[in-house]
């Protein structure tokens, strides 16, 4: 294999993991509620301002960046689960999409209102230069969000399986009303799920905010990726989330270098369709 | 035949309006609110009555304004020759899309349909032979009354007025139809539906193609209009999003729900447009989001169905609701 490919397959390794980390948020309230958030995408974007606020703002890198992303990402998952999807949870499935399909593009265009539809970018060298590991560049920032993406999405997936938080979610996703007798508040429960998912998608975005253009309609983009990611994983499974994460960067940055820049959203899309028309249940999901 | 009685004022007032309101702008406001309505209809099909939510529509729209300029810009021909094409691509297109994921949950569906939009979009703006970024241009100066290109909006407001009857009478006699009968009963309960034989698979795929192929005509009556055709105003996900959120506001899955939602929203665009200029342009949107949520939060039905809900409670001594009630 040339040294070049390898280059590029770390790079696609280091970007699948955020994808798997903002992937995870959207498996989990889909796994959970059983419903798709066509805002997630707009969630991540949000990240990425936040984090572009406080640089231009403050000066501040991800170390300041990254946290505030998550917790104001955070807060508005809790605030949009109890404002919005608690009405239209048990409703029409017209409802439900309307209802996430249209938080998306109100926070689309307050962004591009406020913001221009401008692409804004970060300094890449907030975080540092370019370090060489055996001949191979990698460039900080992206190394420290491929890093920090992985042990947040392991970190998560142990939250949910290992932990009684995690099992008293899962207990609201197999039966709300069983749960609740059991003296669980799945009201509770599915808030914190809310805000667990949003921000990890705030984090994501603070995190490739160093490197990637940061634009309103970003966001799209990047649902279209989670929905690639979350049905190539199986829905509701974190670990499928991660492999499908990982393997979708790839797949991007080798038909990027392989076939053209323009055509890698392209591949990743058409990859969507094909799953849906021979493996809907995901690579890991029983048939 | 009381029941008649409104859609024949409705009817009325449609044929007389650009004769009441002469004024340019007046008149080309109402053809633009006719060919939403023809768009929103066509999207209520498979949107309202098989209760899939397309997020994804203007990749149909964009087959129809493709093959239409195509026609002219390639072949020479008159846009018209390109509506055929235009239907048989977004049909097809349907074909591909529906068949794998009508089998699934609704979401999968919403998601298939904004992935293909997106796709047909970046593709068609990296090929050079459909005019990549910058589109494909109709004729600047008619050669006959069949490039249908004409500086007055008079006759396309008729023209799209005849095509939204059209619209309309298929999808009413669509509701009637055996066809009609399973799309409602797959929407209240697809399971009880399945197991007492309706297809419900198939039946939702036949609601989409139809769908797909009335809202490529839709897409290739606008390009006539505009005389040309970009990735962004034929493919972009706004046209989808505004023929979506003009059916739900009017009221989806009722006939005329359409018509009313593409009556209030293009003239508040028009105005808005007008008033703030180019700045409008992503308040428009933010104000399009916030209805579509508390649409969705507060009233899933629509405005129509909130009147219908009123109208029918003062009346009810007097007879059914229409055929057109939502389930």
């Amino acid at each position: 294999m040339s040294f070049v490919l390898v280059q590029v397959i770390v790079g696609g390794l280091l970007l699948g993991a955020v994808y798997a980390l903002f992937s995870s948020g959207l498996t989990l309230v889909w796994g959970m509620m059983n419903i798709v958030n066509f805002a997630h995408g707009d969630f991540v974007m949000l990240g990425m301002y936040v984090a572009y606020v406080v640089y231009t703002l403050f000066g501040g890198g991800p170390i300041f960046g990254a946290p505030l992303a998550t917790l104001v990402l955070a807060t508005l998952g809790v605030v949009v689960y109890f404002g919005l999807i608690r009405g239209i949870m048990k409703g029409p499935m017209l409802a439900q999409i309307l209802g996430t399909f249209g938080l998306a593009l109100l926070l689309r265009y307050s962004v591009f209102w406020w913001f221009g539809a401008n692409f804004l970018s970060l300094p890449q060298d907030i975080v540092g230069g370019t370090y060489a590991f055996a001949g191979l560049r990698v460039e900080a920032s992206r190394l420290l969000a491929g890093i920090v993406a992985l042990l947040v999405t392991l970190a998560l997936h142990l939250l949910l399986t290992r932990s009684s938080l995690g099992s008293k979610m899962l207990a609201v996703a197999e039966d709300a009303t069983a749960a609740q007798l059991m003296g669980i508040r799945p009201d509770t429960m599915q808030a914190i799920a809310w805000a667990i998912a949003a921000g990890a998608t705030g984090l994501a975005g603070a995190l490739i905010a160093n490197f990637f253009y940061i634009v309103p309609t970003v966001g799209e983009t990047l649902a279209i990726v989670a929905f690639v990611t979350v049905s190539l994983g199986g829905f509701g499974s974190v670990p499928g989330a991660l492999v499908a994460g990982l393997l979708i960067g790839v797949i991007e940055s080798l038909s990027g270098y392989l076939i053209g820049a323009v055509y890698k959203d392209i591949v990743v899309y058409l990859l969507f369709l094909f799953f849906l028309w021979f493996r809907p249940q995901g690579l890991m999901g029983k048939s | 035949m009381r029941r008649l009685l409104w859609p024949s004022v409705f009817a009325a007032f449609a044929i007389a309006y650009p004769l009441l309101l002469s004024s340019p702008f007046q008149q080309r406001l109402g053809a633009l609110v006719l060919l939403y309505a023809i768009a929103a209809s066509a999207w209520n099909i498979v949107g309202g009555y098989a209760g899939q939510v397309s997020v994804g529509h203007a990749v149909f729209f964009g087959c129809g304004a493709y093959a239409a300029m195509g026609s002219y810009a390639k072949f020479g021909l008159s846009p018209l020759f390109g509506i055929p094409g235009g239907i048989v691509l977004a049909v097809g297109l349907a074909a591909i899309v529906g068949v794998p994921t009508l089998r699934l949950s609704g979401h999968y569906f919403s998601m298939a349909t904004i992935a293909v939009a997106e796709t047909m979009r970046l593709i068609v703006t990296n090929t050079d032979y459909v005019g990549a970024a910058v589109g494909l241009s109709g004729p600047t100066v008619a050669r006959n009354v069949f490039d249908l290109s004409f500086i007055s909006a008079l006759p396309y407001y008729y023209l799209f007025l005849t095509v939204l009857a059209i619209t309309l009478f298929i999808t009413w006699w669509m509701t009637n139809s055996r066809m009609g009968f399973y799309l409602r009963a797959i929407k209240d309960s697809e399971r009880a539906a399945r197991s007492l034989g309706a297809p419900a698979s198939r039946t939702k795929l036949y609601a989409f193609m139809l769908s797909a192929g009335l809202t490529s005509v839709a897409g290739a009556l606008y390009a006539m209009m505009f005389g040309f055709v970009d990735p962004e105003s034929g493919l972009g996900i706004l046209i989808s999003v505004k023929i979506l959120i003009m059916a739900a506001l009017g009221g989806a899955g009722l006939l005329f729900g359409p018509l009313v939602g593409a009556a209030i929203l293009v003239p508040l665009e028009e105005i808005s447009n007008n008033v703030l200029g180019g700045k409008g342009a992503g308040l428009t949107f933010v104000v399009y989001g916030a209805i579509i949520v508390l649409i969705a939060r507060f009233q899933p039905g629509g405005i129509l169905s909130l009147i219908q809900r009123h109208l029918r409670k003062d009346a009810r001594p007097a007879g059914q609701g229409g055929a057109d009630h939502a389930p």
